[in-house]
């Protein structure tokens, strides 16, 4: 499992963004910006569990943090989403390739169970 | 117990007693890029209760922007007076020699123009949130141009629309039912049915619930997909076995695709950050454009950015407006030099140049790189907000600001470029944005010797 490579995409959601303007030291966003979604197919294969925390690492950091299964057919196997936040953060690099834009989706990742 | 109602816009004053009940009509909600200007506010005691027709990421907005019992200013995070913090600001900035001025996309027009001044006067970098979101689709607009329109005209003549690694339902929740899918307009006078929609995305979201047809392409394969769709708008011939393989899609599914693009009578394309926050980025908006600026030899076709923050539009333009450029444009020479990857923002702190810091709504404490947020933690800096945030927490000087379109009046532009006039709740004991700001600017002029 560690060697096998997954691609990331933090993006948007609805609970991230209610939660920017409750605060963001606040639960609800506090909740949403620290989970892990794995497609369905992934979860069983690598016999997670909702709340089970990994460990994430990329090329330019690691964090860990716990999963949830998507609905079936939500995201393909190999894929993992997260909602932007401080976490999602410290696994882009700062190399904005002459954007001004850090790559900030589709990093590639290595998942680690450490608490089952 | 009777209850005293005042009617903001028309003043009309019912007898009453024991709270203050006030009515605002067309209240504008600055929460993200549509800038939905319809939403009726009911204030209670300085509290917003109600806020019809807005949607979910707007009655947070408006709901939980009370009154923050929070000291208006705090020097190294003890309460001051303000107008220490704006002495305090005021020397940071005059004393660095590489300032950084950043964020603006939720403030009004009216206070993003004092800072591009303040920049302007301490020769600094000034750049936007836009550099993190659709700083690169800023790049491709430059190289490529664009084919663009107000969300009114998609609204009344939009019959194809491609969602392209966006995700509205989530991010712009109204998109769909004021300006994209659902209105009845001129020349789609039955709305949804006489649209056609489609979502390209690299996984299911709530977006891809409302799609007729939806492509869920290979991840970091935006670029080779619109590439596909360029050659078939052109009749190029193609290797199916390839096109499959890159995209994750096969060639008959594009084709079809093009065959819709070219029978529409007015097609538009709406992009997310999908494409620009993925390998490629502007490269990826750049073919995005091109396709928009292709599919014009068949049918008129547009293509829009869907911008998040609520003035990050008029951030763009302010910036414009005042340097010639739209983000990371520089100013240590005394005249504005623009270059992505240099000036923008996390690139000058990741590299550990900047030595101080105007940062204004928004949060890099929370949403930059690591390398950037670690060195922004050890510079002086001045943060704006109306709500305590990681970066307002580890700030210099940080001051509680009133927020922008709920107790303060201005000008915003929506994603499509159009400005929109923020009509206020009530009113804020702290100061807004241009007040902060408009200080911090007499003060810098004074400590530079600067009399204009």
């Amino acid at each position: 499992m560690a060697d096998e490579i997954f691609i990331l995409i933090p993006g948007r959601t609805s609970k991230q963004g209610c939660g920017i303007s409750e605060g963001k030291f606040l639960e609800n966003y506090q909740r949403e910006t620290s989970r892990l979604q794995v497609a369905s197919e992934d979860m069983e294969r690598l016999g997670l569990s909702e709340g089970d925390k990994v460990k994430v690492t990329g090329e330019h950091g690691q964090i860990e943090i716990e999963v949830f299964g998507a609905r079936p057919g939500d995201l393909p196997p190999g894929l993992l989403f997260m909602a932007y936040g401080d976490l999602s953060c410290q696994l882009m690099g700062s190399d904005t390739h002459g954007t001004g834009m850090p790559t900030s989706k589709g990093l590639d990742v290595r998942l680690e169970i450490t608490h089952p | 117990m009777a209850t005293d109602i005042i009617d903001a816009t028309t003043g009309a004053n019912q007898e009453g007693a024991s709270q203050e009940i006030k009515i605002i009509e067309d209240a504008t909600c600055t929460f993200c890029g549509c800038v939905c200007d319809d939403i009726t506010l009911k204030v209670e005691d300085n509290h917003i209760t109600e806020a019809k027709r807005a949607c979910v990421l707007g009655k947070a907005w408006f709901l939980n922007h009370a009154i923050d019992d929070r000291p208006s200013c705090l020097i190294e995070g003890q309460p001051a007076a303000l107008e220490e913090g704006y002495d305090r600001a005021a020397r940071i900035l005059c004393e660095a020699r590489y300032p950084l001025l950043y964020g603006l996309s939720d403030s009004p027009c009216e206070a993003q123009r004092i800072a591009v001044s303040i920049g302007d006067w301490v020769g600094a970098n000034i750049d936007s949130t836009s550099s993190v979101c659709h700083g690169p689709s800023g790049m491709a607009f430059q190289s490529v141009g664009e084919v663009t329109a107000t969300l009114g005209e998609v609204a009344n003549r939009g019959d194809l629309i491609i969602f392209w690694g966006a995700n509205p339902a989530e991010s712009h929740p109204r998109h769909f039912t004021r300006y994209s899918l659902m209105p009845k307009g001129l020349f789609v006078p039955n709305g949804r049915k006489d649209r056609t929609c489609v979502v390209v995305d690299v996984r299911k979201t709530k977006t891809t619930k409302t799609a007729d047809l939806f492509l869920q392409i290979k991840p970091r394969k935006d670029f080779e997909a619109l590439w596909t769709l360029r050659a078939l708008a052109q009749n190029v011939e193609l290797d199916p076995d390839r096109v499959e393989e890159e995209t994750g899609i096969p060639l008959a599914t594009w084709q079809t695709l093009m065959d819709k693009m070219k029978a529409a009578r007015y097609g538009v394309i709406f992009f997310g950050m999908g494409l620009t926050m993925t390998r490629g980025k502007h490269c990826n908006t750049e073919a995005l454009l091109g396709l928009t600026r292709d599919m014009n030899a068949h049918t008129r076709f547009i293509a829009k950015p869907n911008r998040g923050h609520g003035n990050v539009t008029g951030a763009d333009n302010v910036i414009s407006w005042r340097t010639g450029y739209p983000f990371g444009v520089n100013h240590a020479r005394g005249y504005p030099r623009f270059n992505p990857g240099e000036y923008t923002a996390t690139d000058t702190l990741a590299r550990r140049e900047a030595d101080a810091g105007l940062i204004i709504a928004s949060d890099p404490m929370a949403n930059f790189t690591q390398a950037a947020r670690e060195h922004l933690a050890t510079i002086p800096y001045i943060a704006l907000d109306p709500k305590e945030t990681p970066t307002t927490r580890q700030a210099t000087v940080a001051f509680t600001v009133a927020t922008y379109g709920i107790n303060t009046p201005g000008t915003v532009y929506r994603m499509d470029d159009v400005p929109i006039p923020l009509r206020p709740a009530f009113d804020s004991p702290h100061p807004s944005d241009e007040q902060v700001l408009r200080e911090i600017e007499n003060r810098v002029k004074k400590i530079l010797n600067i009399r204009a």
